[in-house]
Parts: structure tokens; sequence; C-alpha cells
């Protein structure tokens, strides 16, 4: 397969650190529009992958393309941010001393220069779009609330309208519903399909009533590399996933 | 129109110490030149500028606020752009002294007379223009200050070691500034100044004319600073201090912003040093001692870090307590800093300004819950350093 056009392209990407190799010859495609939900055991390198794809953590060796044509090994957070890849964390990270508003205002797609930061104001625009995620996230009761007070589902629901405010092309949602009731996984699930309409999304979790949820194309990393990928049917019948899950 | 203005970039407490600061620059010169000695309201002149000192103080803890209660860049080097500031007035009130000086040479001050020099190095050329010498009043703080934060910040040099080598930087300028060869009069510093504009500067209306502009100029940092932390640069500024990789994946060249606001605060720095120098009629290396600058921290964390106002009154306090201390007991003051130190850190980890508003809070809080049992919204301005949460 070529790199030109696919949203995401991963071909041969190792990664070690201090000799241990947390991603292990990896290769992974994601087509524009799609969404794709990654499975596998703790320390299959799951973080690891996004941290890549995102700039964080450089590789020893591989191709990382995005849109078929950028490099992202060659640029830095902010950058790949700019390009269009939206991240959400493990843990959830919210701005705890900022407000929910201004949580989303921080995200909000728009010029990021200090200079216009410094001589902002927002446009009725940019004050509906808010208005619109708040909405979406269920937070607009909590506008005004400090992030910090906001329980654990809540930030990550914040985080995910973070996400939406920061209007990218590709997200990347890392285990969005750890420490979630069933009712909020469910919640959750629905808003990730619903966003799946228009942008690409790449999910890791480990729930699998989550992942069936999902009715996505799913594939499982195992020791840094694919172990299988196809339907949720398929690859959770595949011997050597069940083995690698129950082998924990 | 005006005040609308203001009140969009000032919360109402800012507006309070702006208002407050700008009363007593009226009020002290006022109270100074115009009361007779016997009143008891009459403010004799070396008080007033025992209290320009402490403001000059004042300015450098807003300065330094800036970059650590916001952005979290805990900087154990201020002190250095606050001698620099200082510096840069001392060598335009030496030009001033012109014949008047020991040796009786038109052009060159004492110390280079007394070091045998024939000319002025030229960096001491301009210094004769008061203009010039304000302008290299922030210049050159300023940009010693991006330099050094163009390289660290870029590099990503964050907490300690940042906190390391900020320290090591005033303590490089220390040793630098000793060396008579530098040129700025080596141990002993610049001082003997005569006059400054043309006033004499031993003069009562002077003095108070001094105290005027602190005042005055500390106001104006009370705004600057509102204005900057009141702006989405300031909710960028504070997110960076709080998850600064967070910021990152968001697109925020997070390395710009701290150099700004870095940059500013070295700026605010170097014009405290400035209106320090004429108001104390000396300038030496010791003002580079790194103590110095860690104790413009424990100012500001006894005021309260990332409230602006805080480090106006710990600032105000501790040198008050410092001048009562070192006159009573000499041999206690730096034990008294000591557990000072101890104890805002242990006990009022957002200083005496937190104090007050997390009691404001609870209130708050309290009055909430009563009504719903929801946590409270809580206006960012008011509480600014994270804390552990209780789960609900
Ligand atoms: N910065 C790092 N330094 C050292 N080891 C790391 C680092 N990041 C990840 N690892 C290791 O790489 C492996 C993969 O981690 P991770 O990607 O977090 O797994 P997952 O998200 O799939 O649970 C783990 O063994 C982890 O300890
Ligand atoms: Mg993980």
């Amino acid at each position: 397969m070529k790199a030109q056009d696919t949203l995401l392209y991963l071909d041969g990407v190792s990664v070690s650190f201090d000799g241990f190799r947390a991603i292990n010859n990896l290769s992974l495609v994601l087509q524009a529009g799609e969404m794709r939900a990654i499975i596998g055991p703790n320390g299959a390198g799951k973080t690891t992958m996004m941290d890549i794809i995102t700039g964080k953590t450089k590789p020893d060796a591989g191709d990382v393309y995005f849109n078929g044509e950028v490099d992202l090994t060659r640029h830095d957070e902010a950058e790949i941010a700019l390009l269009g890849i939206g991240r959400k964390f493990q843990k959830p990270t919210v701005f705890e001393s900022h407000t929910v508003e201004d949580n989303l205002v921080l995200a909000l797609s728009g010029p990021r220069s200090a200079f216009s930061a410094l001589f902002h104001k927002q446009s009725a625009n940019e004050a509906e779009r808010i208005e619109d995620i708040l909405y979406t996230i269920r937070l607009n009761g909590k506008r005004d609330w400090l992030a910090a007070n906001l329980s654990h589902g809540q930030k990550q629901w914040l985080e995910i309208g973070m996400l939406l405010a920061q209007d990218p092309k590709l997200l990347l949602v890392d285990e969005p519903v750890a420490g979630m009731t069933d009712a909020e996984t469910a919640e959750t699930a629905k808003l990730l399909r619903e966003i799946a309409k228009t942008r690409s999304v790449l999910v890791v979790e480990h729930d699998m009533h989550f992942v069936r949820e999902l009715d996505a194309k799913v594939t499982c990393l195992h020791e840094g590399s694919v172990l299988a990928e196809g339907s949720l049917d398929f690859v959770s019948n595949d011997q050597r996933v069940i083995e690698v899950y129950l082998g924990r | 129109m005006i005040t609308q203005w203001f009140f969009t970039h000032v919360d109402r407490r800012g507006g309070i110490a702006i208002a407050l600061l700008v009363a007593i620059a009226f009020l002290v010169p006022l109270s100074n030149l115009l009361l007779p000695e016997t009143s008891p309201l009459h403010i004799p002149t070396y008080l007033v500028s025992l209290i320009g000192k402490y403001l000059t103080y004042a300015l450098l803890a807003v300065a330094l606020d800036l970059v650590w209660g916001f952005c979290g860049i805990l900087s154990l080097g201020h002190g250095a752009f606050f001698a620099l500031g200082g510096y840069a007035m001392g060598m335009y009130l030496m030009r001033q002294i012109g014949p008047r000086g020991v040796y009786a040479d038109p052009v060159l001050p004492d110390f280079m007379v007394f070091l045998n020099w024939k000319e002025l190095p030229w960096f001491w050329h301009g210094f004769d223009n008061f203009w010039f010498a304000a302008l290299m009043v922030v210049l050159v703080p300023g940009a010693l200050a991006f330099g050094f934060g163009w390289l660290a910040f870029r590099s990503r040099v964050t907490g300690v070691y940042l906190s390391i080598i900020t320290q090591a930087l005033t303590y490089a300028l220390l040793l630098a500034f000793f060396r008579n060869d530098m040129g700025f009069g080596g141990n002993n510093g610049l001082t003997d100044f005569k006059d400054i504009l043309g006033f004499n500067i031993q003069a009562g209306t002077t003095r108070s004319m001094l105290f005027a502009a602190t005042a005055l100029f500390l106001a104006l940092a009370v705004f600057v600073s509102s204005f900057i932390i009141r702006s989405k640069l300031g909710k960028v500024l504070v997110g960076v201090r709080d998850a600064e990789s967070r910021m990152r994946f968001l697109g925020y060249r997070v390395d710009r912003y701290k150099l700004f606001v870095w940059t500013i605060s070295a700026m605010m720095a170097g014009i405290a040093g400035a209106l320090y120098v004429p108001q104390v009629g000396i300038i030496n290396p010791s003002e580079f001692e790194p103590a110095n600058s860690i104790e413009a921290v424990i100012w500001v964390a006894v005021g309260g870090r990332g409230t602006i106002i805080g480090p106006i009154i710990g600032a105000v306090l501790v040198n008050f307590g410092k001048t009562y201390f070192t006159a009573a007991f000499p041999e206690i003051w730096l034990f008294a800093l000591g557990a000072l130190f101890i104890i805002v850190t242990l006990f009022l980890p957002k200083g005496i300004l937190g104090l007050y508003g997390s009691w404001k809070t609870k209130l708050a809080d309290h009055a909430a819950r009563k009504k719903d049992s929801a946590p409270p919204p809580v206006a960012a301005e008011n509480v600014h350093l994270p804390e552990p949460q209780a789960a609900e």
C-alpha cells in the first residue's frame, strides 16, 4: 500500500526505551473518514503509538505520514496539532484551574500566536461554537465551574469537547471510558460515532462492550506490533488474540 | 468609555490596588512637602524614601509573580534584571556628576580616573542622556532575558534545572561586576550621585517625585499584569503552568509564550531597579547576590503567588519586618526569614492573599451547598493554584 491515498500511514515503525522495544515494526493504515478501534493488553504500545503520531516520541525507524504527504517525524507537537491531529489523553488532562468554558476557549481552533492571544476578543462565531460544544458534551450548565471540580467522567467529556473545539481531521482518543459508568460509556460511544461521521477517529480501548458499540474495524496490538486486524468478531476469534488476552 | 475599557482588563481587586497606588503617589508627596513637620500626618523624607524603596521591591515581586505565579517559571535570578536596570540608571546618574567628582574630570567618573583610564569605554556613551539611559533600563534586562529564554525555553529546560541556571546567571553577573576592568566601578559600584534630570537627588521634592514615580510605575505594572493575565494569552500561560505538554498538543508554541512573559517580566524588574538606585543612592555588585533573588521569591510566596496584588503585600511586609528586625535583633533576621518561608510553604501555600481567597471561597461554597449540593462555580482569577480536590 502507498501512503498517498491514506490519512494516516505508519510503516515499519520501531521505537526502543533503554533497549526495550515498545513499538516493533508497526504498520497501520487509516483511510480518511475511517473510525478504528485499537485493542491490546496493557503495555502493548498503544499509547506509545499515539506519542509517535503526535510528535511526543520520535521513532527510531519507520515512516509516519499524515494526509499521504506530511512526514510527521519531522514536526513537533504544536505543528502536528495545527496540521489537524487532536489527542485525548489516557489520563484526562484538562486545565484544572480554568473554567469549563475557558478550557474550550483555549482549545478552539484559530490563530495560535502569542500576539493574537494577547489581543484576542471572542467573536460571535466562536461563542456559538463553544455553546454548541458545551451542549454536545452536556456541560452547558457547568460552563463556569472550575474543571478541577468536575467528576472523572465529566473531565473525560470535557477533554472530548476540547478535541471537538480543535476541529481536527483526525482524533486520537486514548481510553476514553476508563472510570466511566455504563450509562456514560454508552453515551460516549454514541458521541464518538457521531463525531466519526465527519472526521477520522482512532480509539484505544480495553472495554469490549464499548468497542462493540463503536461498530468499527479493530486492530489488536501486542508487544508493539499488529497481531490481528479486521471486524471485532474476526479479531476476537483469532487464536493468538485469545491467547494474548487470556495469557495476561 | 475609558472606565469600561479599564474594567474589562482589571478585576475589582486590581482596580482597588491601582486606585490606592495612584492615591498614595499623590498623598505621600503632598504630606511630605506641604504639611508642617509638627503635623501628625507629616511623612518625613527618610520615610518617603524608605517606603519608595519597598515599592521598588514590590515592583520586582510583581514581575516575578508574572512568571512564577502564572507561568510556573521559578526564577531564582530575577535580582539580576533588577540590578541591570539599576546599573543603567546608575550610569546616567554618574554621568550627571560631571566635573563635581573628587578628581573633577569633566567626563570620566571618579573610579575611572582612579584606574588611570584615559577615555570613556564605548558602553558608557549615551548615558549622559536620560532617555537613552531609560531605554537601556528596559532594553538591557529585556535583551538578556530574551537571549537566555530563547535558549532555555526552546530546549525545554524547565523546573528545578531552569531555577538553577537562573541562579547561575545572577551569580555569574555578580562575579563579572566585581571586576574593576568590567568598567562598572567594581566592588564599590556606582554612588555619590548629585542630581537627576537637573534636580538635586537629596532634595525632599526630588525624593517625593521619585516616590510618586515608583507608585505610579507599580500601578502600571499591576495594570499590565492584569491585562496579560485576563487576556487569552494569560489563560495560555496558566495552562502552561498546570499542564505544559497538554498546551503543546493544542497547537500552542509554548516556548514563545514563555519567552514573551519572561522578557516582559525582566523589563519590569529592570524598571524596579532603576527606581531603586536613585532612592537608595548606590548600586553595587551585591545587588546580584543570589540571596537577593531568593528573598524576592519569599516575598511573592508570603503575599500569595499568582495573585498580582499579593506580592506587593508580601514585599512590603517582609521588608518592614527586615528593617525592624535588622535594627532591633540583627542576629535573628535570617532565622526569622527562614522560619517565615517554612511556615508559609507549609501552612499558607497560597500566601496571605490566598488565605483571604480560600476563606471567601469557603463562604461561597457553603452558600452554594445550601442551595444545591453542587460545588460552587469559582471565577478563575480567585483561585489559581490547583489543589487536590476532595472527591465529590
Ligand atoms: N517514555 C518511556 N520510557 C520508558 N518506557 C516507556 C515509555 N513509554 C512507554 N514505555 C514502555 O513501553 C511499553 C508500552 O507502553 P504503552 O504504550 O503505554 O502501552 P499501552 O498504552 O498499550 O498500555 C510499556 O512497557 C511501557 O512501560
Ligand atoms: Mg496506554
